[in-house]
């Protein structure tokens, strides 16, 4: 007797492969995930530099010499088919950062690993962020300080004083970049404002116009904010003058000096000297920057502020707009509205908008937002500025991209608020009947608070589509680099007409429209990890809200 | 048509339960017809469910509507408060009144309607709010929002729902997290905070175990001097122990009415006798 042959339900042994999918689902979730952030995130843990030698006969060279100090940003295989045959160096190459693109017309390198010499790390090897040309390697020499003072490297506190000068040039240029943006960014706006009312003025009037009272008004208030904008410039034209007078000599580790102003860097530290807690202090202040700062050259260097500000505002705007748009629809849809052919199609035509690619919207965004709505109110409440050619809502902005997306997510929200109203069980509505309310009341007090929870899904899965899309953006309203934030401190605060920066499009600009592609590559992957982090961030928030709805409301009796 | 009878008029105690409108001398004058029932019928689409119902329901008193699933008493009770018009394609013939004025006058708002009419439902459906937002429910939809009169009408009701003890510790939790029977009597004290004449009560007790089902009686008996009930039920020994008047339903068409007493120890038609010694239902 077969006493171990045990009865297997049938079809039991395939459920393995439905775990086996969602393994596979999860892994390649997993393995994404950890690529970008591998990536993205070493690209702010600081590196040690080293001195790099290479061989007597090699036929590379760098700035026209054989050694250079380099960090190794990446080891692989040769691409090129030639294996020499004699052992592993000759298959396999390095790609260093070299630095100094203003002496060498590059920052990167490819060297095969057999052209190496040697290579060791010194010490007193500093780095150097820079306003222009990216980051520089070097050794310092000396300082030269105005009326001829000198420090010498082998002074004791060169370094001190290094990192002094480095500091008032930071403050210095935070203070002239604050009068130029602020005070005098007040001035050109308003003399802005004055030059399109004398415009205005003089299609209205003609030669007339400057007879008019109100001409000379709009003249001298103009002559006085010339007399302001001059003694601001000449503020921060001092400014920048100081900058310019401690200066920095320094070589390479092939003996070029060279000489720059210390006020042209950002910062500088010695990252061969870095203990594990200066590197961990350094990856964070590295990462605040880059969270916090506006970009550089061109987005390859600095940081990303603004495009992670205009994703955050324009995710909330399009929340802002779809959210009462595609609730309203769908409690009309199953509530009140007569269930025949006609709700059928509206429905069936609602879930096919889902289908739609982004782009079209785009397009639609462009020609019906933009052109048409932003066209009209610029013709009826903008005239004076559509004089000089410079339309204000008849061009793409983050109000019209809000919009856009709105209408893009709107069938999210109209699924999930459908579902949510019809699972609210019958029992309940019955009872409010019966307590003598009116439909909408039971809809406004019952209904609408049990299906919250499934209304906030719907707003989740909106937020994430919407936030992660690029194309339909590029039509209407988002820029490579944008001169302001959509929200600032200047009234009305929220400039809907403004065009802004988004993370995804700089996504899409550093990895194939950027001049130098290796360096943008670091950026892309920091942008990438941003991008989901800002998505993940926005995404828990409303799922914290939604847990906190279903704990309130959540209906046990059915 | 089956033969029917009007409710026999209020009499003394000691006189048999014998029907006989006209043998009356020294009881009081018959009391109105409250709620009346005239030549009704009811459709849902193609499909009529009530025939030609001819009904007096008095006022203040518990009266059960009896009979086998699918007689058409739910339809009936649900018309009352004219919960049926949720439901697409229905159609009436006849007429309800309540003291004298018609239900279906369209110049009779339903809302109105059903504040004078409450309705406790067969599975408890409290709403997934606090006990007190639970029992005033019918009040803020009505507007009021005097403070006082809300306090007041909560401990009104949940006294007379016999559920203040329980629950006064702890009214503004979640109404949810109460048992069974309480969440019934939750119910029972929500229908009943508007004060409405009108109490209706679909087999109220049928998802409770029998302890909270004897609680939920002993309810029913404390309100029946403030309040009309009618109550559908499939259980008899509940009909015998807490109505005055029983009106028995066989699909779709009323068979008998007449005081529980009457149609339990003596039906006069046969269908109602097999009915309550269970010969079948």
């Amino acid at each position: 007797m077969n006493q171990s042959k045990k009865e297997i339900p049938a079809g039991e042994p395939l459920v393995w492969l439905t775990s086996m999918g969602l393994v596979i689902g999860v892994t390649m979730v997993l393995y994404l995930l950890w690529i970008i952030t591998v990536n993205g995130v070493t690209v702010f843990w600081p590196k040690p530099v080293y001195e790099i030698q290479l061989k007597e006969d090699s036929t590379e060279h760098v700035g026209g010499a054989k050694n250079f100090f380099g960090v190794i940003t990446m080891e692989r295989e040769k691409l090129s088919a030639e294996i020499s045959g004699e052992g592993n160096d000759s298959t396999q190459e390095y790609q260093f950062f070299t630095g100094n693109k203003d002496l060498y017309d590059f920052m990167y390198k490819f060297i095969s690993k057999e052209q190496v010499e040697k290579m060791h790390k010194p010490e007193e090897v500093l780095v150097g962020e820079r306003l222009e040309y990216g980051s520089a390697l070097f050794l310092p020499v000396r300082l030269e300080l105005p009326e001829g003072k000198m420090i010498e490297k082998s002074d004791g506190n060169f370094m001190a004083t290094l990192q002094k000068y480095l500091k008032e040039g930071n403050h210095r240029r935070e203070e002239f970049t604050s009068i130029e943006k602020k005070d005098i960014g007040k001035i050109n706006a308003e003399m802005e404002k004055i030059r399109i009312r004398g415009l205005a003025l003089e299609k209205e009037h003609g030669e007339k116009a400057e007879e008019l009272p109100v001409f000379s008004k709009l003249m001298k208030r103009q002559e006085a904010l010339e007399k302001e904008y001059i003694v601001l410039e000449e503020e921060a034209g001092k400014l920048r003058e100081k900058q310019e007078e401690v200066l920095l000599v320094y070589h390479t580790a092939a003996g070029e000096e060279n000489t720059l102003p210390v006020a042209h860097f950002t910062d500088i530290y010695a990252p061969n000297q870095f203990g594990m807690s200066d590197k961990a202090g350094f990856f964070v202040r590295k990462f605040w920057a880059f969270l916090s700062e506006n970009p550089r050259e061109a987005n390859m260097e600095g940081g990303i502020f603004p495009a992670i500000f205009g994703t955050f505002v324009m995710t909330v705007l399009m929340s802002i707009a779809v959210m009462p748009f595609g609730v309203v629809a769908a409690i009309y849809l199953r509530e009140y509205a007569k269930q025949g052919f006609m709700v059928r199609s509206v429905r069936i035509a609602v879930n096919n908008l889902a289908g739609v690619p982004s782009i079209v919207f785009g397009v639609f965004g462009l020609g019906f937002f933009v052109y048409l709505m932003g066209g009209t109110i610029d013709s009826i409440f903008f005239k004076d500025r559509l004089l000089d050619n410079t339309p204000t809502f008849g061009t793409g902005g983050i109000l019209w991209a809000s919009l856009t997306l709105a209408l893009m997510t709107v069938p999210v929200v109209v699924v999930a608020t459908e579902e949510a109203l019809a699972s609210v069980p019958r029992g309940v509505r019955e009872a409010s009947l019966a307590c003598g309310a009116s439909k909408w009341q039971t809809i406004q007090r019952i209904v609408l608070p049990a299906s919250a929870p499934g209304i906030l899904t719907g707003l989740i899965l909106a937020m994430a589509r919407g936030a992660g899309e690029v194309a339909p953006l590029m039509l209407v309203g988002v820029v490579k680099l944008a001169p302001d934030l959509p929200l600032d401190m200047m009234a009305p605060f929220l400039h809907m007409e403004r065009k802004f920066m988004h993370l995804g499009f700089h996504i899409y600009d550093l990895g194939f429209q950027s001049p130098d592609s290796e360096a943008a590559k670091p950026m892309v992957f920091a942008t990438t990890f941003l991008l989901i982090l800002l998505v993940v961030v926005m995404n828990l928030f409303a799922i914290l809200i939604r847990n906190h709805l279903r704990k309130k409301y959540s209906s046990a009796v059915f | 048509m089956e033969t029917m009878e009007e409710p026999p008029p209020a009499k003394s105690p000691d006189t048999q339960a014998q029907p006989s409108p006209d043998t009356t001398n020294e009881e009081p004058k018959a009391s109105p017809p409250y709620i009346r029932v005239q030549d009704y019928c009811f459709w849902y689409g193609e499909n009529q469910v009530l025939f030609d119902l001819n009904l007096d329901v008095q006022e203040k008193k518990v009266t059960a509507l009896i009979g086998p699933s699918g007689c058409g008493k739910s339809t009936l009770l649900r018309n009352f408060n004219r919960m049926n018009d949720l439901v697409d394609d229905i159609r009436h013939k006849g007429d309800i009144t309540i003291a004298g004025n018609s239900i279906y006058d369209p110049a009779v708002e339903i809302i109105s309607l059903r504040k004078r009419v409450g309705m406790v439902f067969q599975k408890y459906n409290p709403f997934p709010k606090s006990i007190y937002e639970n029992v005033i429910f019918s009040l803020r939809v009505a507007g009021r929002r005097n403070k006082a009169e809300l306090d007041e009408t909560v401990e009104r009701s949940l006294k007379k729902a016999a559920l203040w003890e329980e629950v006064k510790d702890r009214l503004h939790e979640s109404a949810l997290g109460l048992s069974g029977g309480q969440m019934q009597r939750l119910c029972i004290a929500r229908a009943i905070a508007n004060q409405p004449e009108i109490l209706l009560m679909d087999e109220p007790c049928s998802a409770l175990d029998p302890i909270a089902t004897g609680k939920i009686e002993d309810l029913i008996d404390e309100l029946r001097d403030q309040f009309t009930i009618i109550i559908v039920t499939h259980n008899m020994q509940q009909a015998t122990r807490i109505s005055d008047n029983t009106a028995f339903f066989y699909l779709g068409e009323l068979i008998e009415y007449g005081e529980t007493q009457q149609i339990f120890t003596n039906p006069k038609i046969k269908q109602t006798e097999d009915y309550v010694t269970g010969r079948f239902g």
